[in-house]
């Protein structure tokens, strides 16, 4: 890749030659990476690459084995946390950090509350004027005294910035933004960290998302294996380029090529209401195809889920699967006619991941074993062993608990109990959520698969590209109601776009 | 091999105990007489923990256990207080044992009911059940025991040689192991406790599975207030109080999470027999029953601080 160095001028933060191991495991060997005043410097790289890791030494969380830190020309070293916040560094984590049942001024200044006249007392008036004051300098929409809880993603993550800001910080770490985020929250993101590059400040990057990164960076590192593969600024590079240096192979592999090949209606549904949240929805998937379904997150699509999978009661409307009407008013009722439901939140709603995989692959499975009275562990794992490698996942052993193993393993140990319990119609909810470039690919493929063994899916994603590459068809719906049912040949990202977010 | 180091922990701290106690007292401790003693008095700790393990696992917590117990109690003795004359007949005796069974049966599954159908915390409703029983076994004969003099062979017959109350707490001990290894039921608990919105969404029939685990946990505390019962010849409405404390403590110290979703029966034994252990040693070497209260309490928090340095060593 022909990509030209960064300029050395004007650098707030360098991190020179960080190595870090865990163990007999070397999370990072030899990184640099300089960041430029007031730009957008995105980190790029597979689950287990070394962004997080970096990231956690940035902002004092670990300590480097070898390496220097230099803010402005100054030699910094963070024991904790609090001396990266000090030093102007604030970290946004994945999983955001806030006091849901404080309010919103309560946790921009949790900590650092303005006293009052009485000792042991909170100047709640001077705090609630310095949150609106600061909201208002960047135009952010919060309401200083809403609890957190109350508050969408999208808002929560902006309580998060200006945190950052009324500590004054100058760099910001985004450890990915948008993952929680529909796709209008994520571009109100983007739109706060262009106005906080504006503002002088510095933004490091982690996202998987490869478009967005080419949408706001300025500059892009690469990391693979702990190592810096690539560092240039965005001009240089594209998709491909950035596919290639973080996986080493082509885009074109990226979504497998496969014939559309529809079979008999597997499964229809026809009118369905819930009480509140869906209406009327009607549409069929067939044996062998790939069914989309697009939206904004609050648009209805996992709740059509759940009131497929009985998780929700349905007020009215019916459910045929091979012809046949069918009642669903429970999962265990969904589960024995043969539909699985992969959720958006494995960690919630999918695993224990404190008990064996093996235990979280059978977990539905018992009655279709023959365990429904006596469980015979020795061939439970051997079974569950062999699900498992039909479908290539990674494990230490089948007792390992759930939670040791990587997001793309995760997700294939529920693929393999809904193989094991020989669903003909999948529902998956986000598969990909979360996980690396390379499980992703993986997680593909494996829809291709099942549908090639004449299954049914139905794949919710709030990825266009992820719609595009995988499915045959697709749903948009908006505001609980189905809107678009398209051949994906026949129509374009804009189109249902545009269609799903538009009044 | 952090978790064996955790499993084993508990067992070793019991040998360990086990070889003080002969090495300073191996006349009075190391008797076969003193051995058994120790056990029949475990047994009717051992038959509510093992159950209490279970709801433990399962992600809840039983604290009605001790007044179930006296409550169970009253009930049992009570037929056999009604037969006339002075011997109790063997149907009375069975009769009566059934009851009390049943009775503790039934307020297990008033508890699974009040936690599954009102969706209450288990620490609320068991709380308030806590204080119900105990006032009812109070009420039934005005805060007076029933005295069955003649209903003694669960609580100090012999069977070949071993307590009757000591085959039964191994046999209900066994049953309970085999359940929550081999049976769905047990596995479900164990996912129920791991993560309940997981377990709902894999099928699994939440609220039925946690009313029969509440209700297998009353039963057996309607067995152990049996031999209570028998062993003091008498239903007592103070019997049990603070039971639920020493329950919950040796199931922790056995390596149960009060989180849920791990735990074993195995675990559970061996904590239990620590703290019989403990007493019984304190008290062959004249510690005060005031002075055992300290020693034990601090062996709790000992126990779970080991835990929890082994767990976020694994982490």
């Amino acid at each position: 890749m022909a990509a030209s160095p960064l300029p050395a001028s004007d650098f707030v933060l360098q991190m020179r030659g960080i190595s870090k191991r865990f163990g007999p495991v070397r999370a990072l060997s030899d990184v640099s990476i300089g960041v430029r005043r007031a730009t957008v410097h995105a980190l790029c790289g597979e689950n287990g690459a070394g962004k997080s890791t970096l990231v956690k030494i940035l902002a004092g969380i670990y300590p480097p084995d070898e390496g220097t830190i230099e803010l402005g020309n100054q030699r910094c070293l963070f024991a904790a946390p609090a001396d990266a916040h000090g030093a102007g560094i604030s970290m946004i984590h994945q999983e955001l950090d806030l006091a849901e049942d404080l309010t919103v001024a309560e946790n921009i200044f949790l900590g650092a509350e303005p006293r009052g006249t009485l000792p042991f007392t909170i100047d709640r008036r001077a705090m609630t004027a310095q949150t609106e004051r600061l909201a208002a300098q960047y135009g952010f929409p919060v309401c200083a005294g809403a609890p957190v809880r109350s508050l969408p993603a999208g808002d929560c993550q902006i309580v998060e910035i200006l945190k950052a800001l009324r500590r004054g910080a100058s760099l910001i770490v985004m450890d990915e933004p948008t993952s929680s985020l529909s796709e209008a929250e994520a571009v109100r993101l983007f739109e706060i960290v262009r106005q906080l590059r504006s503002r002088g400040l510095s933004v490091v990057y982690i996202s998987h998302r490869l478009d967005e990164v080419l949408d706001l960076a300025d500059d892009i590192t690469i990391l693979r294996d702990g190592k810096v593969v690539c560092s240039a600024p965005r001009s240089g590079l594209d998709v491909r380029a950035l596919v290639h240096h973080m996986v080493g192979r082509e885009l074109s592999d990226y979504f497998p090529q496969r014939a559309w090949v529809p079979g008999e209606v597997c499964f229809a549904v026809r009118g369905l209401s819930t009480a509140k949240e869906i209406h009327d929805v009607s549409f069929e998937v067939r044996r062998g195809e790939i069914v989309g379904m697009a939206g904004l997150v609050g648009a209805g699509r996992t709740d059509v889920a759940r009131a497929l999978f009985g998780v929700i009661p349905a007020i009215s409307g019916e459910i045929l699967l091979e012809g046949r009407r069918i009642e669903i008013k429970s999962p265990s009722d969904a589960i024995k006619l043969g539909v699985a439901y992969l959720t958006e939140d494995r960690k919630r709603t999918g695993l224990c991941l404190d008990l064996p995989c093996y235990w979280n692959i059978t977990l539905p499975n018992l009655a279709v074993l023959g365990m429904d009275h006596f469980i015979r562990p020795g061939r439970e794992a051997a079974v569950a062993a062999e699900t498992a490698s039909r479908i290539n996942v990674k494990w230490g052993s089948p007792r390992a608990p759930a939670g040791s193993l990587s997001g793309g393993n995760q997700q294939k140990l529920l693929v393999a109990r809904w193989l094991l319990a020989a669903s003909r119609f999948l529902i998956f909810d986000e598969p990909t959520r979360g996980i690396d470039v390379g499980a992703k690919r993986e997680i593909y493929s494996l829809l291709q698969n099942l549908s090639a063994e004449g299954r049914a899916i139905l794949l919710i994603s709030s990825e266009l590209p992820e719609l595009f590459g995988v499915a045959d068809r697709i749903l948009v719906m908006r505001g609980g109601r189905l809107i678009g049912d398209f051949v994906t040949q026949e129509t374009t990202p804009d189109e249902i776009m545009h269609l799903a977010a538009v009044e | 091999m952090n978790k064996w180091v955790r499993q084993l922990l508990p067992f070793v701290s019991l040998v360990l105990i086990a070889l003080v106690l002969s090495v300073l007292e191996p006349e009075k401790f190391l008797t076969w007489s003193n051995l058994l003693n120790v056990l029949r008095r475990s047994s009717v700790n051992l038959i509510v923990a093992v159950g209490m393990t279970a709801i433990i696992i399962s992600g809840g917590i039983d604290l009605s256990v001790g007044s179930v117990l006296a409550f169970a109690g009253m009930v049992g003795a009570w037929p056999m207080l009604r037969t006339g004359g002075s011997a109790t007949t063997i149907q009375a005796a069975i009769a009566g044992t059934s009851a009390g069974i049943a009775a503790g049966a039934i307020c297990g599954l008033a508890n699974g009911l009040l936690i599954t159908k009102l969706k209450l915390p288990p620490f609320i409703v068991t709380l308030g059940t806590m204080s119900a029983f105990r006032g009812i076994s109070y009420v039934m004969n005005e805060g007076q025991p029933y005295n069955v003099p003649d209903y003694t062979w669960l609580g100090s017959g012999d069977a070949l040689g071993i307590p009757v109350s000591v085959l039964i707490s191994a046999a209900l001990v066994a049953f309970s192991a085999l359940l929550l290894r081999y049976t769905p039921l047990g596995r479900y608990a164990y996912a129920i406790g791991s993560n309940r919105q997981a377990a709902f969404h894999a099928g699994i029939n939440v609220d039925r599975n946690l009313i029969a685990i509440y209700t297998i946990g009353g039963l057996l505390v309607g067995v152990a207030a049996m031999i209570a019962t028998s062993r003091t010849v008498s239903a007592q409405p103070t019997a049990g109080i603070t039971l639920e404390l020493d329950i919950i403590a040796a199931v922790v110290i056995g390596g149960a999470s009060l989180s849920g979703g791990s735990g074993t029966i195995l675990g559970t034994i061996i904590g239990t027999l620590l703290i019989s252990f403990l007493r019984n040693g304190c008290t062959l070497l004249g510690i005060s029953t005031n002075v055992q209260l300290i020693v034990i309490g601090a062996i709790i928090i000992a126990a779970v601080a080991v835990d929890q340095i082994a767990r976020a060593r694994a982490d």
